[in-house]
């Protein structure tokens, strides 16, 4: 461990310690739903990262993965009462075994770019179609949740503290594994071949399996958030999981805040969340679709200004101030 | 047989996830054109084309070219997504949720070939479509703009070396894109029912399309259109609910994978 991971690991510790004494201070559920939103959509966009940031394969159907693990845990506690936790590490597994398929397929033949982002995309179209119209799996409707007494046995609870705490724990958990991984010697293949892969190739780095690696991480630990979706919820639907403007989302996310950076995407999650929900409050029943465009426009103007994300901006902006000093 | 309208993708080098929306206006356009002014969609489509021309140019100069200096492909995806977001919404806004169709004097109009009923507002989207794609073809192939746009297109660098105004065709590329998927529109407007969220489904087909011709080959995509229309016609007809889809995305992951450059590929 360098000075860095120090570093990294103190930033997380004490985003932590203070994300977890909110709800002892503030007790507003209102305000604690929404941080329940930051934390799917941090934790969501970290996993997305650490394929679409850390190798530059974007990824477009990232829904899949989480509606497979909103679908695995939930059918099997509906059907056969199975605790969602084992439910979602069934789900994870399976979900992974999808990415495995799926980037199995995609860097077999090579695809790369555009049309990585094409491949996923239908993928997530595939999927919605398919849990529209096989009953057996809730069709259209979607499943609800059977309501029991809240237990952390089955992954329910009253009142919003244990969907807090399990969110933060998940969201530090996947950080960690994202500090480990850019320091380890997988990270440093990943931004390898991100920078160039035929470089990457001829230095010796086996670009598949290293991508391949990337897509299965990444697949298993998105799965975790479709579970703790649909038991915050408890309610899925194909048009709520399977969504393409959630995909979207997730990668949007990640771009504000910095793609292939540590706390890149939780900094994206938590500025935007908040904005959405904020104008989706302020807006959302006086003027239908108005919250939208602000965030559409927020979206353009980023791409405009900052492609690269806040993260990463900062980090040019200083590096380009030490040179002006020497 | 609506599916014509994706030729135009051959034109674009950035992969626009707007497209639909455009379409969306054109069909709003002709809708209040003909319920407010009463003007008839087809003629109505003359009169605004310029309009159309104008608004590619204008998010061209000032949302797509900047993004294509920096490079990058994903941020021409998310930059074209937030658009799509706003063009949807604004529609939203300004007009409601709800699902309109317009009635024509002559939308039930069939013309009898045969033994078979055709619908007079089909035909004319379907060969009006046809003659667009021979208009443009023509125009690529056989005059020295369409060359020069050819030139820009495969190689920016050396046709800005050779003294082609590069910005200024992708301008007029990007416009001419918008202005056939607004033709597009007008054609469809008599027998598709429109509505703020119409054009999310019409991209994600066209890209479908596109990619099965191969991007950027006229005939390849207007052969496809055709394709991807029968496919999904005997899908719904064949299978229950909403499966066809099923069939023309499966269709496209097989096609990404063994043949991204498409079927129709020049290479």
């Amino acid at each position: 461990m360098n000075k860095k991971t120090y570093l990294n690991f103190l930033i997380l510790a004490s985003m932590a310690i203070i994300l977890a004494l909110i709800p002892v201070i503030v007790r507003r559920d209102y305000i604690l739903s929404i941080f329940i939103n930051i934390f799917l959509f941090a934790y969501l966009s970290q996993s997305w990262n650490l394929l679409g940031g850390y190798t530059g394969y974007l990824s477009l159907g990232h829904t899949v993965f989480f509606g497979i693990g909103a679908y695995t845990s939930s059918l099997l506690f509906f059907h056969f009462g199975l605790t969602p936790w084992i439910g979602m590490l069934i789900g994870a597994v399976l979900s992974g075994l999808m990415g495995l398929f799926v980037g199995f397929l995609s860097f077999r033949y090579q695809l790369r770019g555009i049309f990585f982002a094409m491949i996923t995309l239908a993928f997530g179209v595939i999927y919605r179609v398919i849990f529209t119209n096989s009953m057996s799996l809730g069709g259209a409707q979607g499943i609800l949740i059977p309501l029991q007494k809240p237990s952390f046995w089955i992954y329910q609870f009253e009142g919003k503290f244990g969907y807090y705490y399990i969110g933060l724990a998940m969201l530090v958990v996947i950080l960690i594994i994202t500090i480990f991984l850019e320091h380890s010697k997988f990270g440093y293949n990943l931004l390898a071949l991100k920078g160039n892969e035929n470089a990457a190739e001829a230095l010796g780095i086996n670009t598949r399996r290293s991508k391949l690696g990337a897509t299965v991480l990444s697949t298993f630990l998105t799965a975790f958030a479709g579970t703790y979706y649909a038991q915050y919820l408890s309610y899925i639907s194909p048009e709520t999981v399977f969504n393409l403007n959630l995909s979207i989302e997730i990668v949007l996310v990640s771009i504000v805040g910095g793609m292939g950076t540590i706390f890149g995407p939780t900094l994206g999650a938590f500025l935007l969340t908040p904005f959405s929900e904020l104008t989706r409050s302020l807006l959302g029943d006086k003027a239908m679709g108005l919250h939208v465009v602000l965030y559409g426009i927020i979206l353009i103007i980023f791409c405009l200004v900052l492609p690269n994300g806040i993260i990463p901006s900062i980090r040019l902006s200083k590096r380009s101030r030490s040179m002006k000093d020497a | 047989m609506a599916i014509g309208l994706t030729i135009i993708y051959g034109v674009l080098k950035v992969v626009n996830f707007a497209h639909g929306e455009f379409l969306m206006l054109a069909m709003f356009a002709a809708f209040f054109g003909y319920r407010l002014l009463g003007i008839d969609p087809y003629f109505l489509a003359f009169l605004t084309l310029p309009l159309f021309f104008l608004l590619g140019i204008v998010i061209q100069k000032f949302l797509i070219q900047p993004t294509l200096e920096k490079g990058e492909e994903h941020i021409q995806i998310l930059l074209t997504m937030g658009l799509a977001w706003v063009l949807q919404n604004i529609v939203l806004f300004l007009c409601g949720p709800d699902y309109r169709t317009l009635q024509l004097p002559y939308t039930d109009t069939t013309l009898k070939l045969a033994n078979v009923y055709l619908s007079v507002p089909k035909i004319i989207a379907c060969s009006g479509a046809a003659l667009f794609t021979l208009f443009i073809h023509l125009l690529f192939k056989k005059t020295r703009f369409g060359k020069a746009i050819r030139a820009a297109a495969q190689e920016p660098w050396g046709a800005y070396l050779v003294g082609i105004n590069v910005k200024r065709i992708y301008y007029i590329s990007f416009a001419m894109g918008i202005i056939c998927v607004a033709i597009a529109g007008f054609l469809i407007i008599p027998f598709f029912y429109t509505a703020p969220m119409v054009g999310a489904q019409f991209t994600l087909i066209a890209f479908v399309v596109v990619v099965l011709g191969g991007l950027g080959s006229f005939t390849g995509a207007f052969v496809c259109g055709f394709l991807v229309g029968i496919v999904e016609a005997l899908g719904g007809a064949l299978l229950p609910g909403s499966y066809q889809e099923l069939i023309v995305f499966s269709f496209f992951v097989l096609v990404l994978l063994f043949k991204p450059s498409g079927i129709f590929a020049n290479r």
